[in-house]
């Protein structure tokens, strides 16, 4: 019986009124009084000397109040990475400054080397087509490969380029290189995970104001996590105290990773209203979207997948080049790293994974985390290369999986990859993926699909991923340079409502929904009494924000464990007021009652006399009724799935459609099914995105060739099948109170290799040995494919 | 944006006097221009607005003709049905935004060479009809963007035969969704032509082998032996000149079969 409130209920979600209604509040949307605007200017070449910046012109136009250039901020710090890598000779990875304001070079196409405040918009583009900067073009760095081996250096003291070479696990390289020269089969795969732009619906923007009579700064911004925010303008950028500077993230329009880091403008707004005495604020229009946000993926890949007679996994081994773009952006070195090497052992017992990946310096915007953030980019280079070996083995694809799966009995499973994964049950999951799928239908279909000219392909993936960023303690070792913990203040007002402050920032993800049905559940009250506060680091915890799908699962956690003090604190007004010991009272449907007796007071009740404490043993409780609660989580979450995909390929024009998409996951114990499935949703259309449309291209002077819409395809409603997704198959996590893993990312894990492995499977099925087509799986690649096969 | 003056005439001859002024440039839907001008990629002296143009409105058909006013939306032609293989085109630009604004003068003073209208006045063989004078489809497209518009001539209206039969078939830039390949195929009475958008280097054009092979056999078949020269087809992120040429063989073949 599905529950109407509570957890478990698919509560419909309280914050669309204000989203569906055009009454939600995004930063641009805010105006503070003698606002002021900033417009940047960026630097159209890849890569150049700033021989000189002549602002005369500019600061004379009309309503120009300031204008600021790389010279202006040299004194103050840069905006550092967040996590240290060590090569695997054990040097350190290379940190180059990221400035405010470009300074002596620029280094990708729309770097910012100038900023003009005026009194509108317009006026200050017109200053900033004023701005006279002498930029000597430099030969751009580009292709990673020529990036490693050429004389061009994006940072001049970084005469390679590369960031760092990283090894993982580099006890198991000889090992691992035994077991591959060793192995019956070897099955070898070239692949390029592409470069995406995240694309946000709300571009980044940001409003700077100070208060010149108390020293206080506040920063309105498009923020995924702004505690993270304040801490890395105060502690690295500006120096601002944290305690003069407030940072309110209100609501923000999609973020998938790209709103986490603090970028240069925030502090641009910042320094520059101190200057003015005013608000300065700044709205990115889409090109500098496409041009700055941070983007994601940009793997290219050799994986080689060792296999015996019977087709158990012996060793991965993969050899990857990471693109972190001009500047290192704050979690820019983990995602390839820690958020991908460790994964690279997938849902199987193989014994020996050993990855490299160098990290490379190019003329490109900065690259980071992007939904799913590593976890893709294992997935994608594991599922395909089984798909191929399966394919060479003329082994079914999926009892190739099934043969290699860890077991239910295996838990806690120690990986190759040096993850201890707490439990699930893949087997279950692909059972019900093929009881969902259809796949007995399959042939049947595909004989439908080729009476009408079309080649129909069945792929199949199976995923693991680690959510609930982060435990501390594992993270400070593998170089986190910030603890991944989160908050939760439950306060209990006088009239019986609740304002529960929390770290974790809500950008869509459903918080102010799935957070009081945790708290309703467990005290026994209606959730619509419980509001959520979030965004605003006057007014909430020290939290970590919103990213690698852990809202719920580490500050979710934190609710809980609130919301637990609350309850023993209410236990003992209530044991006061019904003159009984604390430890003879409990809670049943907002009701504390003395165990074997008809005595009880409401939950309303106690609030009030939390607050009006008459009688009330002061020496035994505090009056109020407030909490608060830090969580560590001990170990990441393991969110799993077994995924099917089914598509048609027109063989005449390359064009593939997906016909059908199924999605079963174990996400551990669900709060709120509906948002969930929203969440699956949402990942599977930016999966099916990358592996069919989305491609971010630079040409070799560096100049991004899809820097608008015209260009760059997102994927729409008509590119996406119903989706069939299923999450009861759920294993809960071990270790966290919910027993909840996580769902934000699953859906754009899973698709991509399952999405290519249909394709592949159509082309072969047609007769076409094609193994391999890069995505995104265009038309006209696989057309070309179709060609080079015959 | 840059600061430019408006000006909304009622009439063609206002309008015509309208764009007497240095850099003044006609504003139909404002489809494409409105986002040039937003992106400061244009500053015209004077937008001269054409939506109040009473003359410039409405589709009417006389005889076999179908006649559609410069200033008519897409919408409007797509709700239209005189001319089915005309209105299906039409319903297939962009999205309902712009189809709403887009207007049948603004697409063909435009000259996108992916533009959809452009294959099918070329291949209908329609008259682009303006202020001063009326011009052959084979005459007005003179390449990417180009056009036998003189500086300040504004199109009033355009004349369409309706053949017997027609149908256009494209194949989606899937960004833009724009053509990365159109081929409108109509089949008159004096013979078939054939009208390719979104592959050449050199905007719309015919084909006119195919026309010849079609005028004889209206069938997919006809084409067999046809193949398409990948010289000066356009290479570009989604397709390249080969695999363009591909696409105009197999798209005027299912233009042949669906206009069957």
């Amino acid at each position: 019986m599905p529950k109407d409130t509570g957890i478990g209920a698919a509560t419909v979600r309280r914050e669309d009124v204000r989203f569906l209604t055009g009454t939600g509040e995004y930063t641009d949307d805010i105006q503070l009084a003698k606002q002021t605007y900033a417009v940047f200017a960026r630097s159209t070449v890849a890569h150049g000397t700033i021989k000189s910046i002549d602002t005369s012109a500019a600061s004379a136009m009309p309503g120009v109040l300031a204008v600021f250039t790389g010279e202006d901020f040299v004194e103050v710090g840069g905006n550092p990475a967040g996590w240290l890598i060590n090569s695997r000779d054990g040097e350190p990875m290379k940190e180059p400054k990221r400035p405010v304001l470009a300074h002596g070079k620029v280094r990708h196409v729309g770097d910012a080397y100038a900023a003009v405040i005026a009194e509108t918009v317009e006026q200050a583009r017109d200053a900033v087509e004023a701005i006279e900067a002498d930029i000597d073009e430099l030969p751009a760095v580009v292709d990673m490969n020529d990036a490693l081996s050429g004389s061009n250096f994006v940072h001049n003291e970084i005469e390679t380029n590369q960031c760092f070479d990283w090894g993982w696990i580099e006890d198991n390289r000889e090992a691992t290189d035994n077991a591959i020269k060793n192995a019956h089969h070897v099955t070898t795969l070239e692949l390029v995970n592409n470069r995406l732009v995240p694309n946000a619906m709300e571009p980044r923007a940001s409003i700077g104001s100070y208060k010149a009579s108390t020293g206080e700064y506040t920063l309105h911004t498009t923020s995924q996590n702004p505690h993270l925010t304040r801490l890395l303008i105060s502690a690295f950028v500006l120096g601002i105290p944290e305690n003069m500077l407030t940072v309110i993230a209100p609501d923000v329009g999609g973020g998938f990773g790209s709103k986490i880091y603090h970028y240069g403008e925030e502090a641009l707004v910042l320094a520059a209203a101190k200057k003015l005495g005013r608000p300065v604020k700044w709205t990115a229009d889409r090109t500098e979207s496409f041009l700055t946000d941070a983007h994601g993926r940009d793997h290219v890949t050799k994986i080689e997948l060792a296999l015996d007679a019977d087709g158990k996994f012996l060793a991965f081994r993969t050899d990857t080049k990471a693109n972190v773009g001009a500047y290192l952006s704050n979690f820019s070195t983990a995602t390839p790293t820690f958020l991908h090497g460790t994964l690279m052992a997938g849902n199987y017992t193989v014994p020996l994974v050993y990855v490299n990946v160098k990290a490379v310096f190019t003329n490109t915007a900065p690259v980071d985390a992007y939904r799913g953030a590593g976890r893709p980019e294992a997935t994608y280079s594991i599922e395909r290369v089984i798909d191929k070996a399966a394919r060479e083995l003329s082994m079914d694809p999926i009892e190739l999986r099934r043969k290699n799966f860890v077991k239910p009995d295996q838990y806690p499973f120690a990986s190759a990859a040096g993850l201890e994964y707490d439990s699930g049950n893949y087997d279950a999951l692909m059972d019900k993926m093929e009881e969902v799928a259809d796949v007995a239908g399959f042939e049947t279909r595909r004989k439908a699909s080729e009476a009408k000219g079309l080649l129909r392909g069945f792929g199949v993936n199976a995923y693991i991923e680690a959510c609930g960023i982060a435990p501390s303690n594992l993270v400070g070792v593998l170089g986190s340079r910030v603890g991944l913990y989160d908050a939760a203040t439950v306060r209990v007002n006088a009239t019986g409502n609740l304002s529960v402050m929390v770290g974790a920032h809500s950008h869509g993800q459903g918080h102010e929904t799935a957070f009081p049905q945790v708290v309703a559940e467990m005290l026994g009250i209606d959730p619509g009494v419980i509001d959520i506060v979030h965004g605003d680091t006057s007014k909430i915890p020290f939290g970590m924000g919103t990213y690698g799908s852990r809202s719920l699962a580490v500050c979710g956690s934190a609710v809980v464990r609130a919301t637990e003090k609350i309850i023993n604190k209410a236990k003992k007004i209530a044991g006061h007021m019904l003159e009984a010991s604390e430890h003879d009272i409990t809670l049943s449907d907002g009701v504390f009652s003395v165990s074997g007796t008809d005595k009880s007071v409401t939950f309303g009740e106690v609030a009030l006399k939390a607050y009006i404490p008459h009688e009330y043993p002061l020496e035994d409780i505090e009056p109020g009724l407030e909490e608060t609660a830090f969580y560590d989580p001990a170990n990441f979450t393991y969110p799993s799935g077994a995924y099917a995909c089914e598509v048609e390929v027109d063989p005449e024009t390359g064009k593939v459609r997906v016909d059908r998409m199924t999605a079963v996951d174990d996400f551990g114990n669900i709060i709120n099914p509906m948002i969930v499935t929203g969440q699956v949703h949402g990942g599977l259309a930016q999966g099916i995105g990358q592996a069919l449309v989305e491609n971010t291209t630079y040409d070799e002077n560096g100049q991004l060739l899809s820097a608008s819409y015209m260009d760059y395809t997102m994927p729409r409603a008509d590119d996406m099948p119903m989706f069939a997704v299923d999450h009861n198959q759920g294993t809960p996590c071990t270790h966290n109170p919910l027993g909840v893993k996580g769902c934000g990312e699953a859906g754009a894990i899973g698709s991509p290799p399952t999405v290519v492995n249909a394709v592949i499977d159509a082309l072969q099925s047609g007769g076409k040995n094609v193994t391999h087509i890069d995505m995104p799986v265009s038309p006209a690649r696989v057309w070309d494919a179709m060609q080079n096969a015959e | 944006m840059y600061d430019f003056d408006v000006e909304k005439p009622g009439t063609i001859a206002e309008a015509a006097t309208a764009m007497g002024v240095e850099d003044a440039q006609a504003l139909g839907g404002g489809q494409t221009l409105i986002p040039t001008l937003k992106q400061r990629l244009a500053s015209p002296s004077k937008l001269v607005s054409l939506s109040s143009v009473a003359e410039m409105q409405g589709i009417t058909k006389e005889g076999d003709t179908l006649r559609i006013g410069g200033a008519t939306t897409h919408a409007a032609v797509a709700a239209d049905g005189s001319y089915p293989a005309l209105s299906a085109l039409a319903s297939n630009i962009g999205d309902p935004a712009v189809r709403n604004r887009g207007t049948i003068a603004g697409s063909l003073a435009n000259n996108d060479p992916a533009a959809c209208y452009p294959a099918a006045a070329l291949a209908s063989g329609a008259t682009i009809i303006t202020n001063t004078r009326e011009i052959a489809a084979d005459d007005y497209f003179q390449g990417m963007f180009d056009t036998a518009l003189d500086e300040g001539e504004i199109i009033t209206a355009v004349k369409f035969p309706i053949p017997q039969a027609a149908n256009y078939q494209k194949f989606v830039q899937p960004a833009s969704r724009f053509a990365l390949v159109g081929v409108f195929v109509a089949k008159l009475a004096d013979g078939v032509r054939v009208a390719v958008t979104g592959a050449s280097n050199e905007g719309v054009f015919r084909w006119t082998e195919a026309e010849g092979a079609l005028s004889t056999d209206f069938s997919a078949s006809a084409l067999d032996g046809l193949s398409v020269s990948p010289d000066n087809m356009i290479t570009d992120l989604h397709g390249s000149a080969t695999y363009r040429a591909h696409l105009v063989k197999v798209m005027t073949g299912r233009a042949v079969t669906a206009a069957s």
